[in-house]
């Protein structure tokens, strides 16, 4: 169903990113090698493997902040068609991160300010769009924390005083705020305890499919990605095993890792 | 290198160098200083710092890292401002230096007597007769003219700091006019207090293209910036760094469409001098509680009792007291 609705919006747009035989190496080790996919609008791509395949060094790369030693990314720029975001000027490449992507951290310390309030937090991409209107962007701040159902009477507390779930949901809320055309999710559910990682699912599943977003999201839990996924990349020592739909990949995976991967889920 | 002839005080600073007679200058020395350079600071200091203001002043409100030295005060009593003075003062200028906007508090009295002896120029308390005026948290009351110089020392340069540790960062984002995230601590503020609470380092716009900390000065002083004929430079001798606002540049407050700009106001008038537009200080008079609002700039405030003004605490026998206590 999902890939239905994604092919309905997304294929005649064509793909919104797309990764060409992109590799990172730090020195003698190879985080990734070879990587290679496109992702099309409305369409959420899970990259699972275990802890040390490389993950986390493909999304960095993917999302701009860490530049690949070979291959390339490609945007869709709105009117200039795919543009190779490594060679985009540094100023339209963090505007690209600023106010067209979303990226949330697995921790939510490192992409939250936690100085200034969780309604300031979550303002802050209005203001970097230029808003300059306080009432504005109150109002819309106070839907989005309602959206990600948090107390609308702790919208000036600090995100320090909020327990780690909300925590991360105020980063969610922050990063879908300004309505991007992407987002990067890094672990979201990472850390958290499951009846708070369910919530949160539900939440993401709901926000994403609502909101038509592209997202790649990376997890070592094979329970987000069958919930939150439209397609699968297995990887394994920076490589790429396996791609395909998520429930084709879980449920009759091929390559002896991702058996190997889907056997040792614990069935309770 | 015209812009220099341009400025008066660089031009006659750049004839004390240039003359390196320093028997001339002799007769205004102090005894024991003779084995100091003219102004304490040795030339390729002075010069290295009049091209980081020259670049400064050229780019408005962009901050210019310069080499900052030691000076004979620890950080935090105006070093930056100190070197800028140092470097720009020459035997004709005319130096005034205010605290909190008094002439008269231990770090303003220091620093003139500091530039009286080592630069042997003439020091006053008068605004319109300085033709430099080094400062620590206030403009003065009295309307600057052209050809004077003010000098502010500054703590913290970054108007970013605050939300932004990296420097790195605070940078691109200069580069790049990324100012949405300035917005976040008026934000909080609004959210806060219901106001724009901010009362001091209240961040500014500098010819609609650099967001500049305009030093811990009150808000009240804001609006002196813009379009000022003076020429303001900045110095912050432990961050390294030095700006300026060129004359007559645009500045604008920061602000939100639906919460402007505004400064301080007071419902007292000044209890010395009965002024009304001027910056109050609050002084308790006893331990009943009860206070007096009197002018932060002492020089405007004993100007306009000097010309017949009075206020409340003229008749007032514990504000006298006080008074004669401090005199």
């Amino acid at each position: 169903m999902s890939t239905a609705r994604a092919m309905e919006s997304g294929l005649d747009a064509g793909p919104i990113l797309a990764v060409e035989n992109l590799s990172r190496h730090f020195g003698r080790v190879r985080a990734c090698e070879g990587v290679h996919f496109e992702l099309h609008p409305g369409e959420v791509l899970g990259i699972v493997g275990e802890s040390g395949s490389g993950k986390t060094t493909l999304l960095r790369c993917v999302s701009g902040r860490l530049a690949p030693t070979s291959g390339c990314v490609r945007f869709d720029v709105r009117n200039g068609g795919l543009k190779d975001v490594f060679e985009l000027p540094e100023r339209d490449r963090r505007r690209l991160q600023r106010e067209e992507w979303g990226f949330v951290h697995q921790n939510p310390r490192d992409g939250l300010r936690m100085r200034v309030s969780a309604g300031a937090n979550v303002a802050e991409p209005l203001m970097n769009l230029g808003d300059r209107h306080y009432g504005n962007m109150r109002a819309r701040t106070v839907e989005w924390l309602s959206r990600v159902e948090l107390e609308l009477d702790r919208i000036d507390d600090n995100p320090r005083n909020f327990s780690g779930g909300m925590q991360q949901r105020i980063q969610i809320a922050r990063n879908l705020i300004h309505a991007p055309r992407i987002v990067f999710m890094d672990e979201p559910t990472g850390g958290l305890d499951v009846s708070v990682q369910a919530r949160l699912l539900d939440l993401l599943r709901d926000l994403v499919r609502r909101l038509g977003l592209a997202a790649i999201v990376v997890t070592h839990d094979l329970g987000v990605a069958r919930l939150l996924a439209d397609r699968l990349m297995v990887m394994k020592n920076g490589h790429v095993v396996e791609t395909g739909l998520t429930d084709q990949v879980l449920d009759d995976p091929q390559h002896a890792y991702t058996q190997l991967l889907v056997s040792a889920v614990l069935q309770l | 290198m015209s812009t220099v002839a341009n400025e008066s005080s660089v031009d006659a600073n750049a004839a004390a160098s240039a003359g390196s007679d320093r028997a001339g200058l002799g007769k205004n020395f102090a005894p024991g200083l003779a084995d100091y350079n003219y102004a304490y600071l040795d030339e390729q200091t002075k010069r290295m710092i009049r091209r980081a203001t020259l670049k400064a002043v050229a780019i408005p409100g962009y901050q210019v890292p310069f080499g900052s030295r030691e000076m004979p005060v620890p950080y935090g009593w105006g070093t930056g401002g100190i070197q800028l003075t140092a470097s720009l003062i020459g035997p004709d200028d005319v130096f005034k230096c205010i605290d909190q906007g008094a002439d008269d508090t231990t770090n303003a009295v220091s620093i003139r007597a500091f530039f009286g002896k080592v630069a042997g120029v003439q020091t006053t308390e008068d605004t319109r007769r300085a033709s430099i005026i080094q400062t620590r948290h206030r403009i003065p009351e009295a309307p600057l003219a052209e050809g004077q110089t003010m000098v502010f020392q500054v703590p913290q340069p970054e108007p970013l700091r605050g939300l932004v540790p990296r420097e790195t960062e605070t940078r691109a984002m200069h580069a790049y006019e990324e100012y949405g995230t300035q917005y976040v601590s008026l934000y909080e503020n609004v959210a806060k207090f219901g106001r724009i609470a901010a009362t001091a380092g209240y961040p500014v716009l500098v010819d609609g293209r650099y967001v500049m900390s305009p030093s811990p000065i009150p808000k009240f002083d804001n609006p002196k910036l813009h379009r000022s004929p003076a020429l303001m430079l900045f110095g912050a001798g432990r961050e390294q760094r030095i700006y300026a606002i060129p004359p007559y540049t645009d500045v604008e407050s920061l602000n939100f469409d639906d919460h402007p700009f505004e400064v301080q106001s007071w419902e007292e008038t000044c209890a010395l001098c009965s002024a009304e537009d001027s910056y109050m200080d609050e002084v308790v008079l006893d331990d009943a509680g009860r206070r007096m609002y009197v002018c932060s700039d002492s020089h405007y405030c004993a100007e306009r009792r000097a010309a017949g003004h009075e206020g409340w605490a003229a008749d007032d026998d514990s504000a006298k007291a006080l008074l004669e206590g401090e005199a």
